[in-house]
């Protein structure tokens, strides 16, 4: 099947357009359900290897998934090989646990409510087999351990423990230290430890009455702990954690200022950009979302609400106020209109696997920058185009701040980003590609493509969108086409080696393969 | 099992604790695992525990931490160095823990095991666990088995040894950044260990390749060994082969790399000989000084003394003293402050007439900037600059600056003035402080600031110790005592605490005559927190004054104190009255 209407016969050379199918959903609503707030999610990341997958959502909890089709052991590679022509693999995913990262909080100083919800989650180097992830809300960095713990069942006691709390004058089977209260005599264990090592002593060959406990498990469990909290280092909100390739330290940004922080410390980090003006008034820039280099450990790109991607190098000086390089693209002349500057806002940049790309979102674009070229964008993909006679509603009901993300496939070939109506869109970014695909964030993501077989020649924007769910009210524009801006799809991931995307429609995840 | 007699109790509680539920009573229990050990006999804890502890360590890190350094000191536990090699096991399993502090615990731990095991068991035992963890699965391993080489090495047999090069050659290039930078920090301590010939040709090839790695990090570490590495190194060699890599470094575009120089080039200078001090380091150095970067200037000013020292005077003259001279004109205030807390020290090697002539006008500028740091960095050394160019010389220019810093608007600042007032009465003596000094002292004692006061009151105590109890007699009692009109009672709260501190002091005849009426006075006090602070005063003087005084002055007062309507000063008093009562009974 064909990516409908869109596709035009790719040149030889060029990668055929891909292919979407629907793989998975998780939290599917049923028609009519109401969408709980806590329940939306907020944040998609996979990690290096694809192999698991973390959602955050508004009420502060991290979910992670992990991946099952590349776990088959025992099945011979020839068979693998079978089956991959049989039927074609993609990554599949299962549940593997969640936990409450962020509580809400209260900051008394300044009278504000810090909430829970999930702005960024960023995947560390695994090791053991145990995982390791940042999450952050508004205000707080979090690092976590998410590993398998064997349950463990203790038998084969020196005291029988009924028995022990029974004979309590000789010992306790805990100390006053300890937060749980303990038994009814108030002798400490700590007393008669001292006894132990200054008036007792051990015959040569020790004593054979006593016995070491046995530990027996079969089942193992996930356990989720929060291993260091880097607190108090942001005035503002942060919008963006990225790690450094080197392993050991990581970036957190804010509306004015980005810090560098080490993984092993939480308790000082320092600042490398700050674009707070001594005077708030003369605020005219914001930071909107910042990244680390992939391989490169002193280069940094951070995006701005005035569409300027800045590319800084650390190496340069301890503050970097003067970037390496800025790109910008130079307004085309005429074209200037009140919404200007606010549709210029970036919302999110990534880098490319290998580093020398950067793609960006703004509002009605997507854009692809080639850090050796700081004269333009490489390559510039509209979103949603028929969207902008309706500029001025957009403005009216505040969408014209929603902050959609956009990722790259890990081949670079292609590029996504979400747009309204759970609707996200993938092009196809290798010169000459001139693959453009809409799907909507449904068990069937190319519907919209095969029901419009009748106007081959419309643009995307003229698609009709034929269903609607729950009690949400689309608008309709003057050419019939109906969007609605209350269903928008802000946040979706590509995994980093195959064709697959992981998409977020409200409290729903979404995950298709080609 | 519950047969257990009466005296094991405790001991089979802590063996059951060691799985506990609660953390913090298994953390008890693994630090008391020597005891353990002694109840099951040396046998059973090589057959039983350690293979109990291996088998069950995937605890919370806060435990394994505890059970990594139990087990470096647990040879004697198990019978001796013959049977050392049973505590490799579990210290093996937690140098691949995730946490970074367990595993470096681990290996420390290793490490005294491992200078104590015999040859041959290092041999059969040691080394293979080396192998293991460097070709281990995960990073973690491998980060650990750098810290270990330089205990298998030595014992190793020339075959062994040429493997264990090359692996830690591979380590030194491992994908993973976080093995490259342990691989670097450790590389000295290998080193160290490895014969002439080798160290010339492989350890030196993998600093190379270290110093050119594309993490910054790594490059730093490979930095910092510099210097402990060129000493192990003859001076031709490490002039050869250390002193162009640092040289390349003190111009590396990273400022981090620039930084970590200027903190090691001091130490190298003692590995390489005077000829490349003066035709490399040197310039090396004076770059760093004038760098772009602040922090780096900030390092590099910090050394400033020390290079000094190693230099000739006329070096130090010729190239240093122009760069000192910039520095204390830095935009940078902390590169200033740097500054401001060595350049003293250089001095005694400019010798007198340079330092009058060129040390001294920089000096002055620091007194007077305007960042309070500096001047106080500069006042603390004050005793290093008295040496050389004597106090009336000095006295002009100081005394503005500790005027000014004493009057400084952030009371931190006058907090650490105050602090170094007792140093600058020893270095002035007694008739410029009192001219010039003295009345600060009193101005403090009102300061708006509690800690102020407080201090103010304990410099009070500090000078008369310094000066003796004559001089103040006539220099501070008097004016001390009128803070007792003061209509602010927190002034008169001061006075009370400074009386405690100085009676003392001054001793009993002053403390009868002068001190005591004061308090008795203020006992009649409207404040009831002046009351109780009387009544602990007295209680301080109890034992400073005659036993004929306290009967007659001091019990009246709290007898009374102790009838008064508030609670606070009844309970005081009464205190104070059971103080005189065990004083009375004692003698």
């Amino acid at each position: 099947m064909h990516g409908g209407d869109e596709v035009v016969a790719a040149p030889a050379g060029l990668p055929q357009p891909l292919d979407w199918k629907f793989s998975q959903v998780f939290g599917e609503r049923t028609a009519g359900e109401e969408v709980q707030e806590v329940d939306i999610i907020s944040a998609i990341e996979f990690d290096k290897t694809g192999d698991h997958l973390a959602t955050g959502d508004r009420g502060g909890r991290v979910v992670l998934f992990e991946r099952t089709d590349t776990k088959d052991h025992g099945v011979s590679r020839r068979d693998l090989e079978r089956m991959d022509y049989l039927i074609s693999r993609h990554p599949e995913f299962r549940y593997k646990t969640e936990f409450q990262s962020h509580e809400p909080e209260f900051d008394y100083l300044k009278s504000l409510e810090i909430e829970e919800k999930i702005n960024k989650i960023r995947w560390c180097q695994t090791a053991n087999s145990a995982l390791f992830l940042l999450s952050t809300n508004d205000k707080t960095i979090k690092f976590w351990k998410v590993q398998e713990k064997k349950v463990k069942k203790i038998s084969d006691m020196n005291l029988d423990p009924s028995k022990a709390v029974g004979n309590g004058s000789i010992a306790s089977s805990s100390n006053s230290s300890s937060p749980k209260p303990c038994l009814a005599n108030g002798s400490s264990l700590g007393g008669s430890y001292n006894y132990l090592s200054h008036d007792f002593s051990f015959p040569p060959g020790g004593l054979p009455s006593l016995h070491l406990p046995v530990v027996t498990s079969q089942e193992t469990n996930l356990v989720a702990r929060c291993r260091r909290v880097y607190g108090h280092a942001h005035d503002y909100h942060i919008n963006s954690i990225s790690n450094n390739s080197d392993g050991e330290t990581f970036i957190s940004a804010d509306d004015l200022r980005i810090n560098l922080w080490n993984l092993e410390i939480s308790n000082q980090s320092f600042n490398i950009v700050d674009v707070k003006p001594a005077n708030m008034e003369d605020l005219t820039e914001v930071i909107t979302s910042a990244e680390f280099h992939p391989t490169h450990c002193n280069m940094l790109a951070y995006s701005s609400s005035k569409g300027s991607i800045r590319l800084i190098d650390l190496r340069q000086s301890a503050l970097c106020d003067s970037h390496a390089k800025l790109f910008e693209e130079p307004e085309a002349p005429g074209s200037r209109s009140f919404f200007t500057e606010i549709i210029a806002s970036i919302s999110d940049i990534k880098f490319a696997k290998d580093g020398r790309y950067i793609l960006s979102r703004d509002y009605m674009t997507l854009k692809l920058w080639d850090i050796n070229m700081d004269s333009g964008p490489v390559a510039t993909f509209q979103v949603h185009e028929y969207l902008r006679p309706k500029l001025c509603d957009l403005y009216e009901n505040d969408s014209i701040f929603d902050k959609f993300e956009c990722c790259l496939s890990g081949d670079g070939l292609r590029v996504a980003t979400g747009s309204y109506s759970n609707l996200f869109r993938v092009f196809g970014c290798a010169p000459g590609s001139t693959e453009a695909t809409t799907l909507e964030a449904s068990k069937n993501p190319m519907r919209r493509q095969v029901q419009t077989p009748s106007r081959p020649s419309r643009p995307l924007s003229s698609i009709t969108r034929v269903v609607r769910r729950g009690t949400e009210t689309p608008g309709v524009d003057a050419n019939g086409n109906s969007f609605d801006f209350t269903t928008k799809l802000l946040h979706l991931a590509w995994h980093p080696t195959e064709n697959s995307i992981a998409c977020a429609a409200a409290n729903s995840l979404y995950m298709y393969y080609a | 099992m519950s047969t257990v007699e009466a005296p094991l109790y405790p001991i089979a509680v802590l063996i059951d604790e060691l799985k506990n539920d609660d953390i913090q009573i298994r953390l008890n229990s693994i630090r008391r695992l020597s005891t353990i050990a002694r109840a099951l006999g040396e046998e059973r804890t090589r057959s039983e525990l350690i293979p109990f502890l291996s088998e069950n360590n995937d605890d919370d890190d806060e435990v394994l931490l505890a059970m990594a350094e139990e087990l470096g000191v647990f040879i004697p536990y198990v019978g001796g160095v013959e049977h050392a090699y049973v505590l490799l096991t579990p210290l093996e399993t937690l140098c691949t823990v995730e946490e970074t502090c367990v595993r470096d615990k681990a290996v420390e731990s290793l490490c005294k095991i491992g200078s104590q095991m015999r040859e041959n068991d290092l041999i059969e035992w040691f080394t293979p666990l080396v192998k293991r963890l460097a070709a281990g699965e995960w990073f973690t391993a491998r980060v650990s088995a750098c810290g270990l080489f330089h205990i298998a090495y030595p014992s190793a047999p020339e075959t062994l040894k040429t493997e264990l090069r090359s692996i830690y050659g591979q380590l030194c290039q491992d994908d993973m950044p976080m093995v490259r930078r342990s691989a670097a920090s450790n590389l000295w301590k290998f080193a160290g260990t490895v014969e002439s010939a080798h160290l010339k040709a492989d350890i030196m090839q993998m600093f190379e390749d270290l110093t050119q790695d594309d993490q910054d990090t790594v490059r730093l570490l490979a930095v910092e060994g510099c210097a402990a590495l060129g000493k192990l190194l003859e001076p031709q060699d490490c002039a050869a082969r250390i002193l162009p890599v640092i040289v390349t470094f003190s111009q590396d575009k990273s400022w981090r790399v620039r930084y970590m120089v200027a903190n090691q080039l001091y130490e190298l200078c003692e590995a390489v000989g005077p000829e490349p001090i003066r035709t490399d380091l040197l310039p090396a150095y004076v770059r760093l000084l004038r760098d772009n970067e602040a922090e780096v200037r900030i390092a590099a000013a910090g050394k400033v003394t020390k290079f000094c020292q190693i230099l000739s005077p006329e070096l130090a003259i010729q190239h240093i003293l122009p760069c000192v001279k910039e520095l204390s004109l830095d935009s940078s205030q902390h590169v200033r402050a740097a500054l401001a807390s060595v350049v003293m020290g250089m001095a005694p090697v400019l010798g007198k007439d340079a330092t009058i002539e060129q040390l001294l006008p920089i000096f002055l500028s620091l007194l007077k900037d305007e960042f309070p740091d500096v001047r106080l960095n500069i006042i603390s050394k004050l005793d290093q600059v008295n040496q050389v160019i004597g106090i009336d010389l000095l006295s002009q220019s100081l005394l503005p600056a500790i005027v000014e810093l004493a009057e400084d608007r952030h009371w931190r600042v006058r907090l650490a003035i105050i602090e170094y007032i007792p140093l600058l009465a020893n270095q002035l003596g007694v008739g410029f402080f009192d001219d010039k000094l003295g009345g600060l002292c009193m101005q403090w004692l009102q300061d708006k600031v509690y800690s102020i006061r407080d201090a103010a009151a304990n410099n009070l105590k500090r000078l008369a110790e310094e000066f003796g109890p004559d001089w103040a007699m006539q220099h501070i009692i008097p004016q001390v005592l009128e803070i007792a009109n003061d209509s602010h009672y927190l002034h008169r709260m001061t006075l009370l605490r400074a009386i405690s501190l100085l009676g003392p002091v001054l001793g009993s005849e002053i403390t009868c005559s002068k001190l005591l009426p004061v308090v008795v006075n203020a006992s009649k006090d409207r404040v009831p927190n002046i009351k109780f602070n009387v009544a602990k005063v007295l209680q301080s003087l109890i034992s400073v004054v005659d036993q004929s005084v306290v009967e007659k002055t001091i019990r009246p007062c709290l007898v009374e104190l102790s009838e008064d309507p508030d609670v606070d000063v009844r309970y005081f008093a009464v205190q104070g009255l059971q103080s005189i009562d065990q004083v009375t009974m004692s003698s």
